[in-house]
């Protein structure tokens, strides 16, 4: 009765996997592909979600919320406003038939993928199926505090940094104004 | 542990990154190659944390967390950078933006 139950959680574990596993490449391909960059900041919000469902799998919970509020609530608006500014030019990447630039692309990408499976795959191929066992704890906001607090602090720290910086950076790069309105306006 | 084991999620993995790395080649926008460089910090982070499940080890989280904080700074300057040269009127297209003199 219990083996039952467990292989019933394991099947439907693998579906989900399936499933966010294909969103996840097909609406990768689709941000890639897509000739409207409006429609392929669309796709990447699916590509966010489909992995925060498989962040879920991986007992990553916290990482999975956080994913989905800084990326798709955050870093997909940031994006969406830029398109929206700039008027979302398409531009058709296979335009004109497949140039030399992307037949290379291509290749070195797919040359990418095969090498490192093949590593994968040689190198740590039975090492990689005896997984620890976790306790309830593992991937819950407490931990991550408690984690970031103690052994990452200065990691916490820098980060707070880095944020700070890069807002400075991007209302400074925002504010420049173009060459002709500081001539007219008395540069000192 | 449900589901498949890690091999599968390193699979996985490893096929994102070579699509954004694809997006980062053939895309001329920078816009899109933007997104293609998140999708690939993405599939950065996705080996993170399913070798932080494997090891049963929260640092990989910690890890994975960093990089999308990174990922966020990362696009503020990049998207800040487009909008300054498209202010100047120059045509974005990243195989013609050469020099980034003021």
């Amino acid at each position: 009765m219990i083996l039952a139950e467990i292989d019933a959680g394991n099947v439907l574990a693998w579906v989900v996997w399936v499933v966010a596993a294909l969103a996840l490449l097909s609406s990768g391909l689709a941000v890639v592909l897509f000739a409207n960059p409006f429609y392929s900041a669309l796709a990447l919000i699916a590509n966010l979600a489909s992995l925060a469902v498989l962040y879920l799998l991986l007992n990553a919970e916290f990482v999975a919320a956080a994913q989905v509020l800084v990326y798709a609530g955050a870093v997909v608006v940031m994006f969406l406003f830029v398109i929206a500014y700039l008027g979302g030019r398409a531009d058709a990447p296979w335009a004109g038939g497949p140039t030399l630039q992307a037949v290379a692309a291509v290749v070195a990408t797919g040359a990418i993928a095969v090498e490192v499976v093949v590593v994968i795959a040689l190198k740590a191929g039975d090492r990689l199926s005896d997984t620890a066992a976790l306790d309830d704890s593992f991937g819950s906001p407490a931990e991550i505090g408690t984690l970031f607090l103690s052994d990452h602090l200065l990691a916490f720290e820098v980060t707070s940094i880095v944020l700070l910086v890069a807002a400075i950076g991007g209302v400074i790069l925002g504010s420049a104004l173009p060459r002709e309105h500081r001539a007219e306006g008395g540069r000192d | 542990m449900l589901g498949p084991g890690i091999a599968a999620y390193l699979v996985l993995s490893v096929v994102l990154f070579a699509t954004g790395a694809l997006g980062v080649l053939v895309r001329r926008s920078p816009l899109i190659v933007l997104l293609a460089l998140e999708i690939m910090l993405n599939a950065g982070n996705l080996a993170l944390i399913a070798f932080s499940r494997q090891l049963g080890d929260g640092d990989g989280q910690i890890f994975a967390l960093t990089v999308m904080v990174v990922a966020a700074a990362e696009a503020v300057v990049g998207l800040g950078l487009i909008v300054a040269v498209s202010r100047k009127r120059v045509d974005l297209d990243v195989d013609r933006l050469t020099a980034l003199r003021g």
